[in-house]
């Protein structure tokens, strides 16, 4: 490791790349010697490493609480050509060791809540060797994460950002021969990877223009040139700004690129607290953050993230209602409170977008994994206790919502951290969400009318999702025999639960009205940063909606519980056709099916069956036929008699002397 | 004896074994065809050398012999092989690489 030029203000500044190693570490140990460690090791392994990383994150944090305005820790230059110099630098500041802070924190929770959830899962899909590679993919994913938000510089966050993608890519797949036709998790995977490739490509024509317009990557470099550029070249900044926003729909799941996360849901559980809803999808919202400088001085891109956001927010929220798998649900919360975040950002209000990323990993982890623990307790019960109950076990849905029912005294722990992530979701105080949703709504309420009346619609919808979801699931009598002898879950599981259900009920503190203890760390990193006001009405009127929200799911799915799995949703009388179309997620995919995918297959049949087996390989082809006739012709003059040869040598020695004999005599 | 009879009894010799060459299909027949032009060849050389008197064209000789000796010898076990395969030295049946 080579040490860095200049002098480091702490001397804890220089641990900064250990971030990365210690779960590089993790996973070369599990993936070179794994073969021997057993379950439990393996998991320790992988856990200490996300650990690890979590210690030096808290470490950073202290030093930089000494020295808040940060440090760049530069370990070698990647690459020098010309007058481009890309260094593999760490930034150290106060947006990173957020950022290192939730992915690190929440990662080690998962990782160990995964240990006990991988444990069983392997088995019920039969095969228990995998139980290494989950991990060897976690501990991966993690090394992609941090790299991704200590980079110094984009291209260094580019390679974080395909790394996680390609994590995603492995851990949605992770059980890639089951789901629909055995095909289904491998096609889930391969949408997401495709459609983040989409993103990612936008991404990537942003970091072309910067190259051109700046010469450089790194960012402190390209934030004080923004003046200079934004008057000799106006055109760069705001399509770099909007390239780089197609890369955030990609990565953070927003319209038009959404449609991969709910897909993503194939992966095991934990995957999806961990990638999907607390960490990488959060990228988008960072990387938006941290181009800040850029994002300010365009306020038509601004202007566009801000209604990307706001309209997810909304979109998403109103599919969330309609559906009836429980990690659906959650899914389509993810991209519904994404949707907040970006639109935070895309506000100014970065404190409030970060604020509310965090506080959404602490509950939108904790809801998926206590999902995952539903979802083992009704797979338990659906293996063992198929005595007496031999019939309806087998095509019981261990995630569909409608098969649950009274799980409220069958798992209580999980249903009391469910509850709390639940209601911090929804935005009652004084849960984590309520705070940080509030300081969204109060933004929006003073950067444009009718996108704070989107959010408090989303918000309302947000609400009346999770009560409807909590009292499908919780309340009422057992609708299956699955349901009905449901276990509470090992205490590996349920402990990274209870202190995730902690957190989310804390949260809040972290920028409680009137301290704002966030706002006044951020303030080192953001150039402006929005004051944290706490207006009384607009924090009663969510609260008040919030409320409404779920008083209004209590009056649908909690009065009367419906008794049988088999039974309509109570919603699809009055709204008809309505909730139809959130049901089926308003036919997003079957339009990108027909306006997208079917016109590309068709011309790529066009480009394979004229094109390429007609053209390109006619000519191939006819150039070997005609080779060919030509070999056939010429073969004629080999006969196999060497009487002809001789007297073919013959006539050539005679032509050549009789020539010869010519010029002698000429 | 001018030097003209000799080089006249080459061109004989050279032109009878050319047409042995073309029309015999016995192997072993063409073969002698091939030792008389070579000797037609020796034979001019010899003439030139003594009519020049110089001894390099009689050095060429021997060295001309030595090498149609060994051809000679290389030539005999090819025909001995190609007779124990083919049960005969016809030249015109050898046409398995015809193209």
């Amino acid at each position: 490791m080579l040490l860095s030029e200049t002098a480091l203000p702490d001397p804890t500044f220089a641990l900064v790349p250990w971030v990365v190693l210690i779960p590089v570490i993790g996973l070369l140990l599990n993936l070179m010697l794994g073969r021997r460690f057993n379950e439990k090791l393996v998991g320790a392994i992988a856990s200490l490493a996300a650990g690890g990383s979590f210690v030096v994150a808290v470490l950073l944090t202290l030093a930089l609480t000494r020295h808040p305005e940060g440090f760049t820790y530069t370990v070698f230059t990647w690459m020098a050509v010309d007058g481009l110099v890309v260094d593999w630098a760490f930034r150290v500041d106060t947006l990173s060791t957020v950022m290192m802070l939730v992915v690190s924190g929440v990662g080690t929770l998962i990782h160990i809540y995964a240990i006990g959830y991988m444990h069983s899962d392997v088995r019920h899909n039969g095969e228990p060797a995998r139980f290494r590679r989950f991990f060897v993919f976690l501990n991966l994913f993690i090394a992609s994460m941090m790299i991704l938000v200590t980079a110094s510089n984009y291209l260094m966050l580019f390679v974080g950002w395909e790394g996680v993608g390609l994590c995603s890519y492995l851990l949605i797949g992770f059980w890639f021969e089951k789901g629909k036709d055995g095909l289904g998790n491998a096609k889930a995977a391969k949408k997401a990877f495709i459609v983040n490739r989409i993103g990612d490509f936008g991404l990537l024509i942003a970091l072309f223009i910067m190259f051109f317009a700046f010469g450089s990557f790194d960012f402190q470099t390209v934030f004080a040139q923004v003046e200079r550029v934004a008057q000799s070249l106006p055109w760069v900044l705001p399509a770099m700004t909007l390239f780089m926003l197609l890369g955030v729909t990609g990565k953070s799941a927003q319209i038009p690129l959404y449609v991969w996360l709910p897909d993503a849901m194939a992966g095991p559980t934990p995957v999806s607290a961990l990638i999907h809803a607390a960490t990488m999808v959060t990228a988008g919202v960072y990387l938006v953050a941290r181009s800040s400088p850029l994002y300010e001085v365009v306020p038509l891109a601004q202007n566009t993230v801000a209604w990307v956001g706001a309209l997810t927010a909304i979109f998403a929220a109103t599919i969330a209602v309609g559906q009836r798998d429980i990690k659906k649900v959650l899914a389509y919360s993810t991209i519904s409170q994404l949707g907040f975040m970006v639109a935070a950002v895309g506000m100014g209000a970065y404190v409030a977008g970060i604020f509310h990323l965090v506080t959404h990993a602490f509950f939108k982890a904790l809801l998926f994994l206590a999902a995952g623990s539903v979802i083992l307790g009704m797979e338990h019960s659906a293996e063992h206790g198929a005595h007496g109950h031999a019939h309806g076990h087998a095509e019981a849905d261990p995630q569909d919502m409608r098969n649950m029912g009274g799980l409220r005294k069958k798992m209580p722990l999980t249903f009391w951290v469910y509850l709390a992530g639940a209601l911090a979701l929804a935005g009652v105080a004084p849960l984590a969400g309520f705070f940080s949703k509030d300081e969204i709504l109060t933004a929006a309420q003073s950067f444009n009318p009718t996108i704070f009346v989107l959010l408090i619609l989303a918000a309302f919808l947000t609400a009346f999702y999770m009560g409807r979801q909590v009292l499908m699931v919780f309340f009422g009598k057992p609708r299956t025999p699955a349901a009905e002898h449901a276990k509470e879950s090992p205490p590996v599981v349920t402990i990274p639960l209870v202190v995730l259900a902690l957190l989310s009920v804390l949260g809040g503190l972290l920028n409680f009205p009137g301290s704002h203890t966030l706002g006044h760390w951020l303030e080192h990193t953001f150039h402006t940063v929005e004051e944290g006001h706490f207006v009384w009405a607009i924090a009663g009127g969510s609260l008040a909606v919030a409320l409404l929200g779920i008083f209004i799911a209590w009056l649908i799915y909690g009065r009367k519980p419906q008794t049988s799995p088999k039974a309509h949703d109570p919603l699809e009388a009055p709204l008809g056709g309505l909730f139809q179309g959130m049901a089926r997620k308003w036919w997003v995919d079957e339009v990108y099916q027909a306006v997208i995918i079917r016109p590309f297959e068709v011309f790529a049949d066009f480009l394979t069956h004229p094109v390429d087996l007609g053209v390109i390989d006619g000519i191939g082809n006819g150039l070997g036929s005609l080779t060919r006739a030509f070999s056939s012709l010429w073969g004629r003059l080999q006969t196999g008699f060497v009487r002809t040869y001789a007297l073919t040598i013959l006539l050539g020695v005679v032509t050549v002397l009789g020539y010869i004999t010519y010029l002698a005599l000429r | 004896m001018p030097l003209f009879y000799y080089l006249a009894l080459s061109v004989i010799m050279f032109t009878i074994g050319v047409i042995g060459v073309i029309l015999r299909r016995n192997a072993l027949v063409t073969f002698m065809s091939l030792e008389m032009m070579f000797n037609a060849a020796n034979l001019a050389f010899v003439a030139f050398a003594y009519h020049y008197q110089t001894l390099s064209g009689q050095l060429f000789v021997f060295f001309v012999m030595t090498v149609a000796a060994a051809e000679v010898a290389v030539g005999l076990a090819l025909m001995v092989a190609i007779f124990r395969t083919k049960r005969s030295i016809d030249v015109d049946q050898l046409s398995s690489l015809k193209g």
